[in-house]
């Protein structure tokens, strides 16, 4: 018997080192009947759980078709991811998931989409851009706005250089502190919110990041004409049990693990931004 | 109301006998440390007798009177909730192999029959909102579902509310309208009796019962209607939910923050609260570790922390959080608000803190008489 609230082993399968603390692991469960009944959305995570060290919620970048493993992005910044971040192809942790809700993918299709990131390396969003690039000609325009602190804090620089090429793909490029290199913008995400090419009035905006950034933005969009019931906010919390029952990742009415982590801005409009919630 | 009859108070132990007989573990009140406290029992003389409480804010107080009466007093600390919702519990353990792979075993909660004897409406009502949260929402909670399952309760009608009580002001009590096996009103002579299920009438017809009089049927009612006039805490009339949305950035929390304590006893006495956290622990020898759950509250410290910092760092923002939870975005997860008007947080604050006084002077804030 196995229920919600326990791991199922998984080996790590793959592993890329993106930056010299963000490592991107590909896992597999063990068990045959499980991996074949996993299934996820772009914007759900799973809990990842480190034998002796601990659990922690983390989103699941790889498109949901791709079935010889799912692939998490972890920037090594508590104590366990961290450790996480060490392990090696062959090496085991424990997995349960998906939970939550994930980005409206479907009700975009056929619609342009804002994607507006900010700060380290947002894994949540590159779910979406990974999986509107793999069906390209179901969406319209794409722009894909990533602000950073530090322009090394940009992973997968040569990714974003790939978009900018594609048709119908904008990508701007903003970091708040920047050497000779960074030929993008310097400042904040926001700044560049008025060089977006597409009418944001019919667009599908999907935010993901520090809240203030996401406030400041989702602001500027509406002055910009952006239709609120259009936007969508991926949140964090501090999530525990994933299953919307121990209470911790509560946010207003709604389970962020449960409920979100992605929500309608107009879910959130009453407490977003607003200190202690 | 049907009653079956009059369950003799002489004959009580044959109401614990045929609840053993279903291989029932029997649960009950008792004093102990000075509470009156839910614990398994033998006989009914273990029973609180002639044991009479004093409730008041920041006050609960025990006394010997002379009457023969065994549920005479409201509440103390302990609800249904720990006997459900354990207060720490094992999930589940992992062996770390030697080839470094993770053997998961889903820790089994022992299904145990179990009969709890004297719940009141209030809990009743408290146990409903955790049936919402724990086994009908999309995820079941294992172990609470089981121990759910397994559960028989024989409540009592509460005859002596307490001062801290406002369970007729949330529409909870003090009559217990169902979700019970069996119902009691307590008499002098004994106990009218009713069922409330199938498994409930199963038992009642293992007793030998005594007719109930007009004038027991008369005294019941007067009983109600007393429980109900005993009553003096209330809630106020407003819209409360939108009231304490409105005044979310009101000062007034600030004013209760400055004598709140943030000691958590008001989240481990409320019948509703939920929250809980998990920690592993895992052997020195590195081979096995086990998760386990505790109860938490939100006026913890860890409760709001997320990578690096506390969303709610002081205790005004805490009983915002706790109050605006309970009475407000309750309603929207739940269908209605998360007080059952037990009174146990009034009772078990050390500083004297009263809900009910609290949102009255939010509704005045907001312009509600």
């Amino acid at each position: 018997m196995h229920d919600c609230q326990t791991p199922w082993e998984a080996v790590v399968v793959s592993r890329t080192q993106e930056s010299p603390t963000v490592v991107s692991l590909g896992l597999q469960f063990t068990d045959d009947e499980q991996a074949n009944a996993f299934h996820f959305q772009p914007g759900q995570f799973n809990m990842l759980y480190l034998f002796g060290i601990g659990e922690v919620p983390i989103s699941i970048v790889s498109d949901p078709r791709h079935r010889d493993e799912f692939i998490h992005t972890i920037r090594a910044v508590g104590r366990v991811t961290r450790e996480m971040a060490q392990l090696q192809p062959g090496d085991y942790l424990g997995v349960r998931g998906p939970f939550g809700h994930g980005w409206p993918l479907e009700a975009a299709r056929g619609k342009d989409i804002l994607l507006t990131t900010g700060g380290l390396g947002c894994a949540p969003s590159v779910s979406v851009i990974n999986y509107v690039m793999q069906r390209r000609e179901q969406y319209g325009q794409l722009t894909i706005i990533q602000g950073v602190k530090h322009m090394d804090d940009l992973i997968w620089r040569d990714r974003y250089e790939q978009w900018m090429q594609l048709p119908n793909t904008q990508v701007l490029l903003a970091a708040d502190v920047a050497g000779p290199s960074w030929t993008w913008h310097v400042g904040l995400v926001t700044d560049l919110l008025s060089q977006v090419e597409m009418d944001v009035s019919q667009a599908t905006i999907m935010l993901c990041g520090p809240e203030p950034m996401m406030v400041a933005a989702v602001q500027k969009l509406l002055d910009e004409g952006a239709d609120s019931s259009q936007m969508w906010l991926s949140m964090e919390r501090n999530m525990q049990c994933a299953l919307g029952l121990c209470g911790h990742c509560q946010y207003g009415p709604d389970f962020i693990c449960q409920d979100g982590p992605v929500l309608a801005y107009d879910r959130l409009k009453d407490r977003l931004g607003k200190k202690g919630y | 109301m049907s009653y079956y009859g009059l369950l003799p108070r002489t004959e009580f132990d044959s109401l614990i006998a045929a609840l053993r007989s279903l291989g029932a573990q029997v649960i009950a009140p008792t004093v102990r440390d000075n509470a009156i406290v839910y614990v398994p029992i033998s006989s009914s003389t273990e029973l609180p007798q002639g044991i009479h409480d004093r409730q008041a804010p920041g006050h609960y107080k025990l006394s010997s009177g002379n009457g023969n009466r065994w549920f005479a007093w409201a509440n103390g600390p302990q609800a249904l909730k720990p006997l459900l919702f354990s207060p720490q519990e094992k999930l589940w353990q992992v062996e770390h192999e030697n080839d470094g792979g993770l053997n998961f075993q889903v820790q089994i909660t022992d299904a145990r029959l179990t009969a709890v004897i004297g719940v009141r409406a209030c809990d009743l009502a408290a146990m409903c909102l955790q049936d919402q949260h724990f086994i009908n929402g999309d995820h079941i909670d294992q172990a609470y579902a089981t121990r759910r399952q397994d559960l028989i309760i024989i409540a009592i009608n509460c005859s002596h509310p307490a001062a801290t009580c406002f369970c007729h002001a949330t529409g909870d009590g003090p009559v217990a309208r169902d979700h019970y096996d069996i119902l009691l009103d307590e008499l002098d002579e004994g106990f009218a009796i009713q069922s409330g299920s199938a498994r409930g009438k199963e038992i009642v017809n293992l007793l030998a019962l005594q007719s109930l009089t007009a004038s027991h049927e008369k005294q019941i009612q007067a009983a109600h209607g007393t429980a109900i006039e005993k009553q003096t805490r209330r809630l106020p009339a407003a819209d409360i939910p939108a009231l304490l949305y409105q005044l979310q950035e009101s000062t007034r929390w600030q004013i209760i923050g400055d004598r709140c304590l943030s000691c958590g006893n008001c989240t481990s006495v409320c019948p509703t609260c939920f929250c809980h956290h998990t920690t592993d622990e895992t052997s020195l020898d590195g081979t096995l570790s086990t998760r386990l759950r505790q109860w938490d509250s939100c006026f913890s410290q860890d409760h709001s922390y997320i990578h690096g910092f506390t969303l709610r760092p002081n205790t005004a923002s805490r009983y915002r959080q706790w109050l605006t939870h309970k009475f407000a975005s309750w309603v929207e997860q739940y269908g209605r608000s998360g007080c059952v008007g037990c009174g146990r947080c009034i009772s078990w604050c050390p500083v004297e803190i009263d809900v009910t006084e609290e949102i009255q002077q939010m509704a005045t804030e907001a312009g509600h008489a």
